[in-house]
């Protein structure tokens, strides 16, 4: 018997791997009895702040979408996934929505390297991704972008909201502090190649890395330079690091950020320190001071509302926007699509959705006014930024 | 650059060097008596940290209190590390026991971001955040508080190693562990000793640093790094040796960032704690293999 088994077992194990594969050749459908997407956030790590609310947004939206019955009278099922933070979990886990899972779109990844590091991942399988991320690269150049789109708005603009404020205050000279990350890197890209266009000269230009537990030096550093502000580009932690130090050297100048600090962890980390702290941000933060007319409102102030019932007064931010204005893009498109999908296989299935979210028109997300078209794979009308000032450890819409 | 400029870097690598200073003092006692490396030693300043936010934020405590109770219970883990994770595996060789650590250490974060969550706290500072101008240069509070701990406590430990029963007792396990034995010491409990003792020290270098820096669940990493560094420059030889390679790699940070040229920028700040690493294994490769001793 022992021996039989010993024959059997090596056969068995290569008809096991024949199988699927000579499944694979075969059209594979997908499951038409739920809508399956797939959802990479970073929950951990250096990233985390960002993650989880996106995590816990995708969530509701979920719960909300099937306690009403559905999508097209079928249900919405996630796939989570926690990429880490590390750019090389984070393909690993794409590689397994795609092919086990069978996912019809991907939403996340929370930030800019794994996007970019999945980039060609989804592009070869030939899947929708709606990245969570900033960096305006995750979707130029086009043509390399088929399957790629984002919402949160882009790095670049953010960067020309703050220079043209610095601008018309007359500043001439800036020093950047930045973060060493795929989104300070990206954003000290820009922040450099854009100064010349509002007449800024960078006096110094000072970085640290994710996790830094301390600025003090760079901060001293810019202290001897005749700096008239400092820019820093990082998510909340290290940013809130950054008001802190330059507090304790007693510094006057104005710190500018990066629309990564949107986060309640951003003011309770800097304390005192985050007073006068300005930065453009979407309009989600200071939903409540937006006129009526203003189209974005109704949807920011449900999105907060709904959230903050879950999670606990001022727990909202506009990350978890960002997750939000994904998954619903997919959920409009897969409800215009109704019946169409059916009988398809799952590579066409993905096609239709993906030219689906590329018809996307007039959405009022949380993060802008979203129409996607075969050029534009975020799609933004113009303006999608307020420029917040923190006064009395509050958000408060500056207006100037 | 003007001297307020330079002080002010040094004030920065003072207080940062502090940490290591205390971390690698974990590093030295544990290698010292019992060959292992122990790489759970940063996770102690997070829970110093971690603990004392939240007993003070969560529970009430008071901030004395939280302080004294979060170093407690961060000895009580070392006791638990040794007694749990090293003890029981005791016939297996000193690299088993390293790897035995590498696994502490990511449970200790993982149970942290599970309990605590993952953003960031901060505890408040014992007197007040205005910095003080000390001849041109400002200095925290909370930084002097840190120096300070960190200066008296290498004293104390030099009395204790020097003038104690119990310190010469850990410092003979030191020199040999077997001779040790052999007039009556009992090397396990000196082992539990510095377990507890690496765990106490952590913890306060993480309850004095959190208010400056913040503190998140995954700190301890990094930390320990630098502070496994620190005690490479001391040689792992004393605790004194080991706070002068902290302070030491804290003002080559800070200065680092000051002369801002090519490596020595701020990007590189820091893979410095990694140059001084990978230079201090190649010089003492041999004299590293030569300690080693029948455990």
């Amino acid at each position: 018997m022992r021996k039989v088994l010993l024959v059997m077992l090596p056969a068995l194990l290569a008809l096991a791997m024949v199988i699927p594969a000579l499944g694979c050749a075969s059209e594979e459908m997908w499951d038409e009895e739920s809508y399956v997407i797939g959802a990479i956030f970073s929950t951990t790590g250096a990233f985390s702040n960002l993650g989880v609310p996106e995590r816990n947004t995708v969530m509701m939206m979920r719960d909300q979408i099937n306690a009403n019955g559905g999508i097209n009278d079928r249900p919405l099922e996630i796939v989570f996934y926690n990429d880490e933070s590390e750019t090389s979990r984070c393909a690993t886990l794409a590689t397994r929505l795609i092919e086990q899972d069978k996912v019809l779109a991907i939403v996340g990844p929370s930030a800019t390297g794994p996007t970019l590091g999945i980039k060609d991942i989804v592009t070869q399988a030939e899947i929708p991704l709606i990245s969570c991320a900033a960096h305006k690269g995750i979707i130029t150049p086009i043509e390399e972008s088929y399957w790629v789109f984002k919402t949160p708005q882009n790095d670049q603009d953010a960067i020309h909201e703050i220079y043209s404020y610095l601008e018309a205050e007359g500043i001439t000279k800036i020093a950047l502090l930045t973060d060493t990350s795929g989104f300070g890197a990206s954003g000290r890209g820009y922040l450099i190649s854009e100064a010349d266009l509002f007449g800024l000269t960078i006096v110094e230009d000072e970085t640290f890395s994710t996790g830094d537990p301390s600025m003090e030096a760079q901060v001293t550093k810019i202290r001897g330079s005749d700096a008239q502000a400092v820019v820093s580009w990082a998510t909340d932690k290290e940013s809130a690091q950054v008001a802190r130090d330059m507090k304790a050297q007693d510094m006057t100048i104005p710190l500018f950020c990066s629309h990564g600090v949107a986060n309640r962890a951003f003011l309770e980390s800097a304390g005192d320190a985050a007073n006068g702290v300005m930065f453009p941000a979407g309009k989600l933060l200071v939903c409540d001071q937006l006129p009526d007319t203003d189209p974005q409102k109704e949807v920011l102030v449900t999105y907060r509302d709904a959230y903050e019932a879950l999670h606990g007064t001022g727990s909202s931010s506009t990350f978890g926007g960002h997750a939000y204005d994904a998954l619903m893009m997919i959920i409009m498109a897969l409800e215009r699509l109704g019946d169409d999908m059916d009988g398809k296989s799952l590579a066409e299935a993905r096609q239709m959705l993906r030219d689906e979210i590329e018809k996307t028109e007039n959405f009022a997300g949380t993060g802008g006014i979203f129409t996607m078209s075969p050029t534009d794979h975020l799609g933004m009308a113009p303006d999608p930024f307020v420029m917040i000032k923190v006064v009395e450890g509050e958000w408060t819409w500056y207006q100037y | 650059m003007a001297s307020d400029q330079l002080l002010q870097y040094l004030f920065s690598g003072l207080t940062h060097g502090s940490i290591y200073a205390l971390v690698g003092v974990g590093f030295t006692i544990i290698y010292a008596v019992t060959s292992i490396i122990n790489f759970a030693q940063g996770e102690f300043v997070m829970l110093g940290g971690m603990l004392s936010f939240f007993l003070f934020a969560s529970m009430g405590v008071p901030l004395p209190m939280a302080v004294i109770l979060a170093i407690i219970v961060a000895a009580v883990v070392g006791a638990l590390l040794y007694l749990l994770a090293i003890r029981s595996a005791r016939q297996a060789s000193v690299v088993s026991l390293i790897i035995i650590t590498i696994g502490a250490s990511i449970f200790i974060r993982g149970i942290a971001a599970e309990v605590w969550g993952v953003d960031a706290v901060r505890p408040p500072a014992f007197t007040g955040t205005t910095s003080w101008l000390v001849a041109g240069a400002y200095i925290q509070p909370q930084a002097v508080w840190l120096i300070g701990i960190t200066l008296v406590l290498t004293l104390l430990l030099h009395l204790f190693f020097n003038f104690t029963m119990m310190g010469k007792a850990l410092k003979a396990c030191a020199i040999n562990r077997s001779a040790a034995g052999m007039v009556g010491i009992d090397a396990r409990a000196m082992a539990l000793t510095a377990f507890v003792m690496a765990g106490a020290l952590g913890a306060i270098g993480g309850t004095v640093m959190s208010p400056l820096t913040s503190i998140t669940y995954g700190m301890g990493a990094m930390i320990g790094l630098k502070g496994f560094v620190a005690a490479s420059i001391g040689g792992f030889k004393s605790p004194v040796a080991a706070v002068i390679g902290g302070l030491t790699l804290g003002i080559v940070e800070a200065m680092a960032v000051a002369i801002g040229w090519g490596p020595f920028s701020s990007a590189y700040k820091d893979a410095i704690a990694l140059i001084v690493l990978l230079a201090i294994l190649l010089l003492r490769a041999g004299q590293l293999a030569a300690q080693e001793r029948p455990s």
